[in-house]
C-alpha cells in the first residue's frame, strides 16, 4: 500500500510525514506524533474525545483523514498551554474540579477554547450547546459548564487589564 | 480501513478524470462526517477517496444577481456564518444548525447531507422548500438539476459514476417571503429527525399566500416536496381552514418506516403538526420582509 506524504503544521511546528492513506488525523496524532492527548472515545464522531482545532475551526480529529491535514494548521491539546504556564481554562477545570477521569477533558478544553475565541462572553446555553458533542461520563456536565463559564470571565478580565 | 490511494485534485475536470479513470467503488471526499464512519465500520473500502476540497469553486460561497452560489464542499457553519445568506434564507441555516455537534457542522457540508441520501437529513427539506437547484459535473458534461430530483432512495442518487455535485443554486429571496425548517427528535439537540418539514412561502399585501412550497423528510425514502400541501396554501391567508387542509395533506403524503424512534402512526401525525408550525414562522418572516 502506498505511503501518504503530508505536509502539514501541528502546534505550530511544521510536520511532514508518510501515513496510510486511510489513517485518520487522530491514529496519526497519536501513533505517530506521539501526541496522545487527544483521545479515541468512539471513532464515529459521537464523543468529542478528539476535538482538535484545524485552521481554529473545532474537529474531531477520527473524523478526519491524516491526508486530509496537509497545508493546514492543527492545534491539539498540547498547544494549548503557554510552555509550562497553564491556559486560563485548563487552570479553572482543575480549580472547578471540572472532571474525573479526565478522558474527556482534552476534548473539552480544545471545543471551549474554540468558542471563546468566537465569543469571548458566551450565555451557559451558549456554552450547553456549543459543547453538545462531547460526552462525558463522569461528571454530569455542570462544573465543567461552570468552569468553562469562569474561565471566560477570567479571560475577559485578563484582556481589559493585561 | 483499506482505502488504498488519496487524492485530491483542484479542478473539477481532473475530479471528474480521477473518478473516471479510478477503479469500481471509488468514493468522493467532501467533509468527511459520513465517509469516514463507514470507512471505519468496514461498511465500504474504496480503494480511491478523491478530495473535493482542492476544487476552489467547491469551497466558495458567491453572491450573484439571481441569489447565492454554493460551492457543494463548503460546509454547514460556514454558510451559517455567511451573514447575508443567513438572513436571507434563516430556514435553511436553521436546518443546519441542527445537524450533529459543533464539531460536525465544521465539516459536514451541504453536497455531502444531500447525497448521503438519508431521508432524515435536515437540509434537504430545507433546500427543496427553498427551491434550490444543483450542478451535476460529469464525464459528459454538466446538468442542472432541482434538489428534491437527486435522491431516488435511501443511500442512492441519479449521479452515475464520475459524477459529482458542484455547486447549488439558491435563490435570492423573493419579497415577502420567508422559509423555516422544523424536525421532531426525542432530545433537545444531537439527533436523527423523526418527522421534518421545511416550508417557503410569499404572502401579497392582503396577507393572501400566492406562493409556496412544502417539503417533508425522514416519513418516506427520500425527503418529498408536496404538492398538495402547497395548493392547500396558495389562495389562503393561512387561515385555520387553510392550516387543516395543509396538514392532511402533509400526513396523506407519508409513507413512513415503522421503527422504536418513531411508529407509523406517530410519524404521519407528527409531520402535519410540523408542517403547519413551519408555515406559522415562514409567514411570520414573510411579513417581516
Ligand atoms: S473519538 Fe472522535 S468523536 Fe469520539
Ligand atoms: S471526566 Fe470522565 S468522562 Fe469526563
Amino acid at each position: 500500500m502506498a505511503k501518504h506524504h503530508v505536509t502539514t503544521t501541528v502546534n505550530r511546528e511544521p510536520v511532514e510525514l508518510l501515513c496510510d492513506p486511510s489513517a485518520t488525523l487522530l491514529d496519526v496524532l497519536r501513533d505517530e506524533l506521539g501526541l496522545i492527548g487527544s483521545k479515541e472515545g468512539c471513532g464515529s464522531g459521537d464523543c468529542g474525545a478528539c476535538s482538535v482545532l484545524m485552521d481554529g475551526r473545532l474537529v474531531c480529529a477520527c473524523l478526519v483523514l491524516a491526508a486530509e491535514a496537509t497545508g493546514h494548521e492543527i492545534t491539539t491539546i498540547e498547544g494549548i498551554a503557554d510552555g509550562n504556564k497553564l491556559h486560563t481554562l485548563q487552570q479553572q477545570f482543575l480549580e472547578d474540579a471540572a472532571l474525573q477521569c479526565g478522558i474527556c477533558t482534552p476534548g473539552f478544553i480544545v471545543a471551549a477554547k474554540a468558542l471563546l475565541d468566537r465569543n469571548p462572553d458566551p450565555t451557559e446555553t451558549e456554552v450547553r450547546f456549543w459543547l453538545a458533542g462531547n460526552l462525558c461520563r463522569c461528571t454530569g456536565y455542570d462544573k465543567i459548564v461552570r468552569a468553562v463559564m469562569n474561565a471566560a470571565a477570567k479571560m475577559r478580565e485578563e484582556a481589559v487589564h493585561g | 480501513m483499506n482505502a488504498v490511494e488519496y487524492a485530491k485534485p483542484q479542478s473539477i475536470d481532473d475530479a471528474i478524470r480521477c473518478l473516471t479513470n479510478a477503479p469500481v467503488g471509488a468514493r468522493v471526499l467532501a467533509g468527511g462526517t459520513d465517509l469516514l464512519v463507514q470507512l471505519r465500520a468496514g461498511v465500504v473500502r474504496p480503494p480511491l477517496i478523491v478530495d473535493l476540497k482542492g476544487i476552489a469553486e467547491l469551497r466558495r460561497i458567491e453572491s450573484t444577481a439571481d441569489g447565492f452560489r454554493i460551492g457543494a464542499a463548503v460546509a454547514g457553519a460556514e454558510l451559517s456564518e455567511h451573514a447575508e445568506f443567513s438572513s436571507q434564507w434563516p430556514g435553511i441555516t436553521e436546518a443546519f444548525n441542527l445537524i450533529g455537534s459543533t464539531q460536525i457542522q465544521g465539516r459536514a457540508t451541504l453536497g455531502g447531507n444531500l447525497c448521503n441520501g438519508s431521508p432524515a437529513a435536515d437540509s434537504v427539506p430545507a433546500l427543496i422548500a427553498a427551491g434550490v437547484r444543483c450542478i451535476v459535473v460529469g464525464p459528459s458534461g454538466s446538468r442542472e438539476m432541482a434538489v428534491e430530483d437527486v435522491v431516488t432512495a435511501p443511500g442512492k442518487t441519479v449521479l452515475t459514476t464520475g459524477e459529482f455535485i458542484s455547486q447549488f443554486l439558491i435563490p435570492a429571496r423573493a419579497a415577502h417571503s420567508g422559509d423555516a425548517y422544523l424536525r421532531f427528535i426525542p432530545r433537545t439537540e444531537m439527533d436523527i429527525a423523526v418527522a421534518s418539514a421545511g416550508v417557503c412561502l410569499t404572502l401579497n399585501a392582503a396577507g393572501v399566500c400566492t406562493a409556496a412550497r412544502v417539503s417533508l423528510g425522514a416519513v418516506a425514502p427520500r425527503a418529498l416536496l408536496v404538492a398538495a400541501c402547497a395548493d392547500a396554501l396558495i389562495g389562503s391567508t393561512l387561515d385555520d381552514a387553510a392550516m387543516a387542509k395543509l396538514a392532511a395533506a402533509a400526513s396523506a403524503a407519508c409513507a413512513p418506516i415503522n421503527d422504536k424512534r418513531g411508529t407509523i402512526e406517530f410519524r404521519t401525525k407528527v409531520a402535519g403538526v410540523l408542517a403547519r408550525r413551519a408555515v406559522t414562522i415562514a409567514a411570520q418572516r414573510a411579513r417581516g420582509n
